[in-house]
């Protein structure tokens, strides 16, 4: 863990994280995204980002796209009785005022059919579809497959 | 399964107010711990012949004499097994050497894509005290029944996914079980119960 840290302060301080980077789309800003490195490209890759209404309307993540997969999906890992399953999230909702993570345990992107293995330090862009704000591209930054989150100076 | 049975017997038998004390006497001793058939067998009464991510052969009655720690998984899934790895490695950096006694176990549920040489891929992105277990579906099969544990193929989009039971069991150095960490529950409290094993 301290040395997850301390590497994680090392790329700060050399470059810029682009996990950190804030998007922002009218009301929505957009956060903290970013993805694991995977083994080969047969096997999905996830999608993780942090989304902030700041308006007064409600609004839902319906959908995403990326060249980096032929099949991105929204997922909801949920745990029921102790057995976990991963059902297809039709839209997330990102009610006015509210913060909706897309973190390990929860609500995802789940990239099926990679183009190519998704490499620690390598970035890509996703494409976010929203209800009523529109699209917007951010570039997720892919940490390694420990990562449980990018270390950003404003994180929580 | 046995509760239903009982509840059968004795609404079978004479009368509501036997059923309603019947009833409540299994609720109360429900909540006070799960009924034994749904608890995890004691390791020396498991039964399976699988192999780890180093190609050597494994039999429950091997993990006797060290406390085990024990979970279920597949390494197609992005999200909920790199998750867990990645809590279960962070618990064993806390833990530093002490964690060194325990037997840190991963079994797949996905035999048919993670061969050992999978499991090896995937585990050498974790702590290198954890041990991949794999087999044949069969055996794999009579190891999740000795857990009372769970999964299931769910075929999705041209492709699968393998639901599963979630939470990482922990069992005494005599093979007793222990507790299980949820899903999710609190370093706090999983810290706890891990050291709990290791005295
Ligand atoms: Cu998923």
């Amino acid at each position: 863990m301290k040395s997850l840290i301390l590497s994680a302060l090392l790329t700060l301080s050399a470059t810029p994280v682009l996990a950190c980077e804030t998007f922002t789309l009218g009301d929505l800003t957009i956060e903290h995204a970013w993805s694991r490195a995977t083994i080969g490209a047969d096997r999905p890759g996830v999608f993780y980002v942090e989304i902030t209404n700041n308006g007064s309307t409600d609004d839902a993540l319906i959908g995403i796209a990326t060249p980096a997969a032929g099949m991105p999906m929204l997922h909801e890992t949920v745990v029921t009785d102790g057995i976990a399953s991963m059902p297809h999230a039709m839209s997330i909702p990102v009610p006015a005022g509210q913060t909706v993570e897309l973190a390990p345990g929860g609500y995802h992107g789940m990239l099926m059919g990679l183009t190519a293995t998704l490499a620690e330090g390598d970035s890509f862009t996703v494409t976010l579809s929203f209800q009523n704000a529109g699209e917007v591209a951010v570039n997720v930054e892919v940490l390694s497959l420990r990562a449980e989150g990018p270390d950003c100076d404003d994180a929580n | 399964m046995r509760r239903r049975q009982l509840i059968l017997g004795l609404g079978g038998a004479s009368g509501a107010l036997a059923f309603t004390l019947g009833l409540g006497w299994l609720q109360s001793r429900g909540r006070a711990q799960p009924p034994a058939a749904l608890l995890p067998l004691p390791i020396g009464e498991m039964g399976f012949a699988l192999t780890n991510h180093r190609g050597e052969p494994v039999r429950p009655a091997d993990w006797i004499g060290r406390p085990t720690m024990a979970f279920f998984g597949f390494t197609w899934c992005p999200d909920v097994c790199p998750t867990t790895l990645s809590d279960i490695s962070g618990w064993l950096d806390e833990l530093g050497p002490d964690a060194d006694r325990l037997n840190t176990v991963f079994i797949t549920v996905d035999p048919e894509r993670d061969t050992q040489q999978v499991l090896a891929d995937y585990l050498a992105n974790f702590d290198p005290r954890i041990t991949g277990l794999t087999g044949s579906l069969a055996e794999v099969e009579r190891a999740v029944a000795g857990f009372r544990a769970r999964f299931e193929k769910v075929p999705r989009d041209g492709d699968y996914t393998m639901d599963h039971t979630a939470g990482v069991f922990l069992f005494r150095a005599d093979g007793r079980f222990a507790s299980i960490i949820d899903y999710h529950e609190d370093r706090r409290f999983a810290l706890p119960k891990i050291r709990r094993v290791l005295t």
